[in-house]
């Protein structure tokens, strides 16, 4: 009778280990992949065909939705991804907690002649001697808003808190981008810890509460395209999309200043395919892929010799597309905040969110 | 071989202790602790902080409003359902459950599709010519949200009692002289108490702790604890403060266990 | 007075459904509007059928969901039959413990099993991906087993399983050939219980899924905060098409050996 039991015990067990098992390994059958963590429809899928097509590996595509969304997975390293594409401050908040592996530029030729000099230069803000980081994308925060729907151009933030728009304004579903608006109609830094200026900029944003119609972040553009409001805060990249989609649509950077990014890919200390990674990298700069990317995703693109391809004269001059930020003198980018300030922002927001 | 069954248990024991006991007390290490590891309250006092409060309350209010609206809609639709015995009553159980079997997000998707400013039901309405309706991304879409989900559960417990009380106690009722409304309190009521408190927690419970229906149908205006929760994990990366939080929604669901408990005692004593 | 009460329980019922079905009927609708947006009719259009057969990742989603859901309803249907067979011939107080553990997936929140089970896979330094939402899917679909196995274990009379040894079956013949097919409604009901669950879940998959690897739910989740795709409708609709094609022939087919098995339930 034991010995039954015991056969039972055995078939079950070895049914279970044989199940799991070969569950876990689906995914690792094939050992030759890149592993990309990317904003939501910011790539061109045919180059990641062509990609594949080109130097036989696999690309396994996963998306996040803001860069705070993004940090915590890769953090915690459970989920384990090769190549990201952050933002700014989020670079330096990983370079900072030791995440980033440092780039062997020898293997990165593409990237080293085709993105621009003043990108480079930019991106020494938040990455110091351009150690980690290639800049894929980049833009400014504006405002999105149908002409039929106002009876004003729409030049300020302010307006964002004009009760004529109730129900009509859509503001960014992300701590620094929702803080960023109301700490630039105060004239305020976008990277403030200061308490005072920050707990005005708390109640202004549950004043302007009641008018918003939702917090979104990607639906901002179907919404703006549907009609569903008039006014959104939205990233310059899906301006030229979106006025193609509805004619209507107009972009506009407030007049007091806004925060200019940068989405650089990085790839990550403990990626498994690191080699692999770097191909990726340096693939996605070549002049012809990061054209189909910027004809597919309309983000301002740092490739020169991408830009020199646009046959579009009307969009390569677009100043949409293409802004000459010299004209601004009130640019900031965000820098990170720090452990504290992360928490501090966060606690705040979530007053913002529950009231 | 008696003596020998109970040893079958171990792999489901293990089991239980390794995906359930297990992970339980890791989030009550986490939401005791703080970042170097030490001893602290602060992550459950938390909820007391403004934000969060307001969160919880609001949980509480909106998952209570949608567990008394799918009550009083469900307990009409299953004493009718439970009245028509026979062949027929497995096909209408099949209905019901139909729509749980279309994905939960879809079916949450639907009401956005269908209450937005520009969606079907407002077309419909000026087609019609009447004025807009405007609850999309309010805490009314929030709750309708809510019953629409979770009515079959409550629906289906309730069906389950009721059809398990015993027609001739009713017609003894009948008999005694007592007429539908004191059969009904006195006697049907009571019977399906049972169904009663297992479709409240079916129902309770999913409302007080969801983060997608705020999500999809509150517009991201309306913070339930549930969101908060989520955030606190995948995107402020603070996990101790959000097992702490957990803890605290996890005292309230032992509370609701705990008072239908003593109800159900209470009604099967009288 | 009997007519009108009649009538009446007709509407309330009718309402009722139409609460349920109409915003399944309105995307159903829409999964043929030719017109991107959901306000718009533009037409009658098969295209997003078509652009849903094309498209790879839901379709891998797809593929995901039902393997997970057969598998984990499936072990959880071993594990879940094993531990009833085993709580039978238990003592009284490790039972109730044992029964306490079950209950806990089942009234605890969805929200908290799935942080717990993500501490515990990063904490055991698991990688995210297939195999951690096939454990977490069989982790709360035991319970689902567990309860409607349960009940028809408690029915069954254990001097056949005797009566079959003291004629000389060895104790797993006398099992797979007398127990089991009287457990076998039971099991089958959790199975298909846990089947369901798995389907539907999206929230303790959210948590532990890994990268680049998606159910339906948590695409459908994805797709819906950039802005639905309308292949999603179309998608919906070919799900519920098929559950109730499914639910038809369950239903019409054995006529018979239904109200026989109800015949039996009420003689019970």
């Amino acid at each position: 009778m034991v010995t039954d039991l015991k056969k039972i015990w055995c078939v079950i067990i070895i049914s279970l280990v044989i199940l799991i098992t070969a569950g876990c390994g689906a995914g690792e059958e094939n050992d030759n992949v890149v592993i990309v963590y990317n904003w939501g429809e910011y790539i061109d899928p045919d180059m990641l065909d062509l990609f594949e097509e080109e130097t036989g590996i696999h690309v396994i595509y996963d998306e996040f939705e803001t860069n705070e969304t993004m940090y915590p997975r890769v953090e915690a390293g459970a989920a384990e991804y090769d190549v990201v594409c952050p933002s700014d401050y989020m670079i330096s908040k990983m370079i900072q907690n030791d995440l980033l592996l440092e780039l062997d530029f020898e293997k990165l030729p593409n990237a080293r002649q085709n993105i621009g000099a003043q990108y480079w230069q930019q991106s020494e803000g938040f990455d110091p001697g351009n150690r980690y980081s290639v800049p894929y994308c980049w833009g400014t925060v504006g405002i999105l808003y149908n002409r039929t729907m106002v009876d004003e151009p729409i030049t300020s933030w302010k307006q964002l808190w004009d009760e004529k728009y109730r129900d009509e304004i859509l503001m960014q579903d992300s701590v620094r981008d929702a803080f960023m608006v109301a700490e630039k109609i105060y004239g305020y830094s976008m990277n403030t810890l200061d308490e005072k200026e920050l707990l005005t900029v708390r109640d202004a944003l549950i004043d302007q509460k009641p008018l918003v119609q939702a917090y979104v972040i990607d639906q901002v553009r179907d919404k703006m395209i549907g009609g569903e409001a008039a006014i959104g805060v939205i990233y310059s990249g899906e301006a030229i999309y979106t006025q193609y989609e509805n004619s209507d649509l107009e972009y506009v950077i407030p007049e007091e200043g806004t925060n200019v990014w940068i989405d650089s890919w990085v790839i990550l200390k403990n990626a498994p395919h690191q080699e692999n990674a770097i191909k990726f990298i340096d693939f996605m700069c070549r002049s012809d892929v990061a054209l189909k990317n910027f004809e597919y995703i309309t983000y301002s693109t740092p490739n020169e010799a991408a830009k020199a391809l646009i046959e579009d004269e009307e969009i390569k001059n677009s100043p949409v597309a293409f802004p000459d930020l010299t004209r601004y003198d009130n640019l900031e980018t965000y820098i990170y905040l720090g452990e504290e300030g992360d928490m501090l922002y966060n606690e705040l927001w979530k007053e913002v969110k529950s009231y | 071989m008696k003596s020998k069954k109970h040893l079958l248990a171990a792999p489901y024991a293990a089991w239980a202790v390794i995906f359930i006991v297990v992970p339980l007390c890791m989030i009550l290490y986490y939401g005791l602790t703080d970042k170097s590891g030490a001893f602290t309250l602060k992550n459950i006092l938390a909820i007391a902080t403004p934000g969060h409060a307001r969160a919880l309350w609001r949980s509480i209010l909106l998952s209570l409003i949608s567990t008394v609206l799918c009550f009083l809609l469900a307990y009409p639709l299953a004493m009718i359902l439970a009245e028509k015995k026979g062949n027929s009553h497995g096909f209408i159980i099949l209905i019901f459950i139909l729509p749980m079997w279309m994905n939960f997000l879809l079916r949450t998707l639907a009401w956005q599709t269908l209450l937005e400013k520009t969606g079907v039901i407002n077309g419909i309405l000026a087609f019609l010519g009447l004025p807009a309706l405007r609850i999309i991304n309010t805490s009314y879409a929030i709750v309708l949200g809510m019953v629409y989900n979770f009515l079959p559960f409550m629906v289906l417990p309730l069906y389950n009692a009721l059809s398990k009380i015993d027609e001739n106690v009713i017609h003894a009722a009948e008999d005694l002289g007592a007429n539908r409304i004191q059969t009904f309190f006195h006697i049907i009521l009571p019977l399906s108490v049972p169904g009663i408190i297992s479709g409240v927690t079916m129902v309770f419970v999913p409302a007080l702790t969801t983060f997608v229906i705020s999500t999809l149908l509150g517009g991201s205006k309306v913070l339930l604890i549930g969101n908060v929760i989520e955030q606190e994990f995948t995107q402020a990366s603070n996990w101790h403060l959000g097992s702490g939080l957990s803890i605290v929604l996890m005292i309230f669901i032992l509370i609701n266990m705990v008072l239908t408990a003593l109800f159900e005692k209470d009604e099967s004593g009288t | 007075m009997r007519k009108t009460a009649d009538f009446a329980k007709k509407i309330y019922t009718a309402l009722i459904f139409l609460f349920l079905y109409a915003p399944i009927a309105t995307l159903i609708v829409l999964s043929f509007n030719a017109s991107k947006t959901r306000a718009k009719w533009g037409g009658f259009t098969m295209d997003w059928y078509l652009s849903l057969m094309q498209d790879e990742t839901i379709l891998d989603a797809l593929g995901t969901t039902l393997l997970i859901a057969f598998l984990s309803a499936l072990i959880a249907s071993v594990i879940g039959t094993v531990a009833c067979i085993a709580m039978s011939g238990m003592k009284r107080r490790s039972r109730t413990v044992l029964m306490g553990i079950t209950n806990i997936p089942m009234l605890n929140a969805d929200i908290v099993t799935g942080i717990s089970l993500m501490l515990l896979f990063i904490s055991l330094g698991l990688r995210f991906g297939f195999g951690t939402i096939l454990l977490s899917h069989i982790t709360f679909n035991i319970p689902y087993v567990i309860l409607s196995v349960l009940p028809r274990m408690k029915q069954l009379n254990p001097s056949v399983y005797e009566a079959a040894l003291d004629l000389g079956a060895p104790p797993l013949t006398a099992f797979f050939k007398v127990t089991l097919p009287d457990l076998m409604p039971g099991i089958l009901s959790g199975f298909l219980m846990a089947f369901t669950m798995s389907l539907d879940d999206f929230i303790i998959t959210h948590f532990t899924k890994g990268a680049g690897i998606n159910t339906l739910s948590t695409k459908i989740y994805t797709e819906v905060r950039k802005g639905i795709k309308p292949e999603m409708y179309a998608l919906s609709t070919i799900i519920f098409v098929t559950v109730l094609v499914l639910l038809f022939l369950i239903n019409m087919t054995p006529d018979k050996a239904q109200r026989k098995t109800d015949g039996k339930e009420e003689t019970a």
